[in-house]
């Protein structure tokens, strides 16, 4: 093949698409709008933080020490003590939703002290189980914490054997602010929310208003349609990319504690592999409702579902393990988390890069095969 | 002509699909033909009969089944690519980009052609001027009329000379006066660059201005040749004969349709009856089937060639298709319930869709028991004054009553009395024929035992087959559902929405034997359509263009109108639209 007329037809495919994809005004809107809405509902809208939550305090042993023992809990930030008689009228409130936890010092609390097993009970709803275990942290900090005051005050608490204190510290998002694993998270989304769901119209669009056809009589080779289709949805891509880690850094303060430059590349990968993916569902489905639907399903549901984005892959069954290996954004989500949280781990890099690359190459060939210049 | 190796060369050439059965069936089943470079060739057919799928196998868009197929002496099998940079092709629907302007799109397919800058200016002026759009050239491609499009994308595909121009049905949905000036353009073409074009059509008076034409049927090829050697096959068949004075031309057609043992076709045309006799037909017997009315003989054409090819391919089991005449002939007696009042009438009716007029100050009646044709190019607003009729769009001003009812008022009460055959067929394709109509039957309020009563005489009457899926029904047959259901209700007047758009010539002769029985049994009926000729089964025509009512009457006041009495339907249409533009274009000058 002749380098010139390659590069003449290509340009002016890429020029035909970018004014396509510009003069629509709902592709600006999914593409640039979508994605900063996503930015600001992911940031400030949403939180897997507890604060303020309601726990009933139930002290059947009123003494002086049994008071100490929880004092912590009306310090903390994220707790809001109600002080109930009863411990029926405490079950009560727990049931209805009036609070959240349930904290009982029961009546032998000071003696069973002075024998060094005092025992505080803790009751959980376990209808929101994220909730019940930040609680149950908190509730266990906020204890441990006046127990460690008193070790350090120098008196021996109880006589107790193997009184041991846990002192714990959390890495890597050392707050342990929820923003800081969604916003990387988010890339993920806006990165294949942009690739796979507009690029899934665009050939089928084609095949609809039957463009594709004199399109096909004319020297265009299936390999320059298929780059000129990506071009102009890449360059948006790459602003959504760019608007991710602004406000993830001026924003919400998430570190970058990897190179930049990694992740610009890993998104970049990222990013091609899922607008390959979109014209490979419109390539194949050649019906624009039916590659949205699809590209719905098999691209944006997976990566928010499956990838390890808000569930960790490590408790999930091994089925669903599996599967959400075959999801290319699974491998994204590793690397950018990484990336933008604990720094350049480069072995992770490169096997997670190879893997994207693979795909891409894949994705690349069957969209080019959908786009054979054949109407069978 | 010098003796050049063929352009297209095509030997046993097959291509199978599934049909919508599942069944697989032969689109282009073993044809074998070469065309002559530096001609104009037409491929010819009803819809089905391959023309599609040959274009396409030709511009290596499908690959064929079997046989051997060269374009330009390169083997399509094996080197697609090389015939698709040399040749041009246009597809049914034009393949231009809405969202690009004219002149983008012009800039597209030079750009992917290769089409050097230095003789770009000048090729794009010289096709801008003959397409008359080079005051369109910023105007987004789909904001274009139907005409316009079919225009720009011609000039799409000859952004530089083609070695073979391939037109699929390029006029198809276009209005006359478009369908002409594209053929002029590719006449200049061909005059002026040498270019071999072919085209496929279903237009006859096209293909009479090809030097060779292909007939198709079914996928197979049933004649070759020129025109004038196609048409001497129907040499002494042909006749005209003028009704008795107060015996519609219709009413004489179809009679002489009805006997297919003495007659190949029948159509009305300026009040006479142009007919094909069989040739092996008894003369004593046609006698008697014209009730002694007078039967010239006329020159052939090539449509009368046409029609019998196609009679003799499809053969006696196609005759069989075409329905029985509905039992309720009233044609003799008075037509129940007339009072001579108008059953639709419509006076200074306007509707605008913002600062756009689509019907402005129309005025006409419908009489009771009439079939009344409303004719126009496509944005004529024919659409949007029948969509006011029938009540599905209210109109901006003006006075509109149909059946007696206001419609402005009491649409409800009107719709009871209407029954609407819309364009696309709004059946349940995943329904059977029965299935379906007792959901219509339904909807228009039919209950319990009327409704099975109308249901199982519907079925009856137009000879359906009730537990078919609607969806596996051959074109005319859902067309023919579709009417069915329509009819249900059993009401007054019958719209149908270009009822024969894409149907094949006899499918549509038998759809119009429907129309005239239902016509004769009192049924008022309002069609609209583009075929020209079709105005000759109508009571009365009205013809519009931009919106303005031009002409109204019987066709042949309207053929008078247009001062070309003797000519065909689609010559008066183009005369009376030329010269409403012409004093438009004088009032502005003047103002």
């Amino acid at each position: 093949m002749n380098g010139a007329p390659f590069l003449r037809r290509l340009i002016a495919l890429i020029r035909k698409e970018s004014r396509q994809m510009l003069r629509d005004r709902s592709n600006l809107l999914v593409g640039l709008l979508l994605p900063m809405g996503l930015i600001l509902l992911f940031g400030y809208g949403l939180s897997f933080d507890v604060t303020d939550a309601p726990v009933a305090m139930v002290l059947e042993d009123n003494s002086a020490v049994a008071r100490e023992a929880v004092s912590g809990i009306e310090g903390s930030p994220y707790m809001v003590p109600v002080r109930v008689g009863t411990m029926a009228e405490a079950e009560a409130m727990l049931r209805s939703g009036k609070v959240d936890a349930i904290v009982r010092v029961p009546v032998d609390f000071a003696r069973r002290q002075g024998q060094g097993d005092a025992r505080v009970q803790l009751i959980l709803n376990g209808l929101d189980t994220t909730m019940a275990t930040s609680l149950e942290a908190y509730v266990n900090g906020a204890i441990g914490t006046v127990v460690q005051r008193r070790m350090d005050r120098g008196g021996v608490v109880g006589a107790g054997v193997g009184n041991v204190v846990l002192v714990q510290r959390i890495w890597f998002n050392e707050a342990g602010d929820s923003t800081w694993y969604l916003v990387p998270g988010l890339v993920v989304l806006i990165m294949t929310l942009v690739g796979a769901f507009l690029t899934s119209m665009l050939i089928a669009r084609e095949w609809e208003r039957g463009t594709l056809e004199a399109l096909f009589v004319t020297p265009v080779r299936p390999l320059e349609l298929v780059l000129a289709k990506i071009a102009p949805y890449l360059v948006v891509g790459l602003i959504d990319l760019a608007m991710c880690i602004v406000a993830a850094r001026v924003l919400f303060n998430v570190p970058i504690r990897g190179s930049l430059l990694v992740i610009l590349a890993a998104s970049l990968l990222y990013l091609i592999v899922s607008l390959l993916m979109g014209l490979f569902i419109s390539g194949i489905t050649r019906n624009q409702f039916a590659a949205s639907q699809m590209a719905l399903l098999v691209s944006f549901m997976p990566a928010l579902m499956l990838s390890g984005f808000v569930f960790d892959l490590r408790n999930v069954p091994l089925v669903v393990r599996i599967v959400s290996q075959l999801v290319p954004a699974t491998h994204f989500v590793g690397v950018v988390k990484t990336l933008f949280l604990a720094g350049t781990d480069w072995a992770m890099v490169l096997r997670n890069g190879a893997i994207m690359l693979g795909y891409s190459l894949v994705l690349l060939t069957l969209t080019w095969r959908t786009l054979r210049k054949r109407l069978d | 002509m010098i003796d050049a190796p063929p352009s297209v060369v095509i030997e046993g050439l097959r291509k199978t699909f599934s049909g919508p059965d599942g069944k697989p069936f032969d689109a282009v089943a073993g044809i074998s033909l070469s065309i002559r470079p530096g001609t104009l060739t037409a491929f010819v057919g009803p819809d089905g009969a391959g023309k599609t799928t040959l274009m396409r196998m030709m511009a290596g868009l499908l690959r064929p089944d079997g046989g051997k197929l060269s374009v330009l002496g390169i083997d399509l099998l094996v080197d697609p690519q090389s015939v698709q940079n040399r040749i041009s092709y246009m597809p049914q629907r034009f393949g231009l980009y809405e969202d690009l302007s004219v002149q983008e799109n012009l800039d597209l397919y030079a750009d992917l052609h290769g089409v050097p800058p230095a003789v770009r200016a000048e090729r794009f002026s010289r096709l801008l001027a003959m397409t008359d759009l080079a005051s369109f050239t910023q105007r987004p491609a789909g904001k274009l009329s139907g005409g316009m499009k079919q225009k720009l994308g011609l000039a799409c595909t000859l952004v530089r000379v083609p070695d073979l121009l391939l037109l699929d049905e390029p006029s198809v949905g276009v209005d006359p006066l478009s369908r002409r000036d594209l053929w002029r353009i590719i006449e200049q073409l061909i005059e002026a660059e040498g270019l071999s074009v072919i085209a496929s059509t279903a237009y006859m008076d096209e293909a009479q201005r090809c030097d060779q034409v292909f007939v198709l049927n079914r996928g197979a090829l049933l004649a070759e040749g020129t025109p004038a050697a196609l048409t001497a096959r129907a040499d002494g068949l042909t006749y005209v004969v003028t009704p008795d004075a107060d015996v519609p031309a219709r009413d004489l057609q179809a009679r002489l349709i009805d006997a297919p043992g003495l007659v190949v076709d029948a159509v009305p045309s300026g009040g006479q009856v142009r007919f094909i006799r069989q040739p092996a037909c008894d003369d004593a017997r046609l006698k008697e089937l014209l009730h002694g009315c007078d039967a010239q003989p006329r020159e052939a054409e090539l449509e009368d060639a046409f029609m019998l090819l196609l009679h003799e391919h499809e053969g006696p089991a196609r005759e069989a298709s075409v329905p029985p005449p509905l039992a309720a002939g009233r044609a003799d007696g008075p037509i129940p319930g007339d009072d001579g009042a108008p059953v639709i009438l419509v006076r200074d009716l306007v509707r605008r869709f913002g600062d756009f007029t689509a019907v402005a100050n129309t005025s006409f009646d419908v009489r009771r028991g009439e079939i009344f044709g409303l004719l126009g190019p496509n944005g004529a607003g024919k659409t949007t004054t029948f969509r006011m009729l029938c009540g599905l769009l209210p109109a901006s001003s003006g006075e509109l009553r149909v059946a007696g009812v206001n419609l402005r008022t009491a649409r409800a009460a009107a719709r009871a009395r209407i029954g609407y055959v819309a364009q696309k067929f709004s059946l349940y394709s995943n329904l059977t024929v029965r299935e379906n109509l007792d959901f219509f039957g339904g909807a228009y309020g039919l209950r319990g035992k009327r409704r099975q009563d109308r249901v199982r005489e519907i079925i009856r009457q137009f000879d359906l087959d009730p537990s078919a899926p609607s969806g596996n029904l051959p074109l005319g047959y859902k067309q023919r559902l579709a009417m069915a259901a329509g009819l249900l209700h059993e009401p007054e007047i019958l719209f149908l929405d270009e009822p024969t758009s894409g149907i094949d010539p006899l499918a549509r002769r038998a759809f119009w034997r429907t129309i005239t029985a239902l016509s004769q049994a009192g049924v008022t009926i309002v069609v609209t359509t583009h075929f020209m000729e079709e105005a000759e089964y109508c009571d009365r025509v009205a013809i519009q263009d931009a919106g303005r009512l031009l002409a109204l009457g019987t066709p042949r006041e309207v053929r008078a109108r247009s001062g070309t009495a003797a000519g065909h339907m689609n010559e008066a249409f183009i005369a009376i639209v030329e010269q409403a533009r012409a004093a438009e274009g004088h009032a502005r000058v003047a103002a």
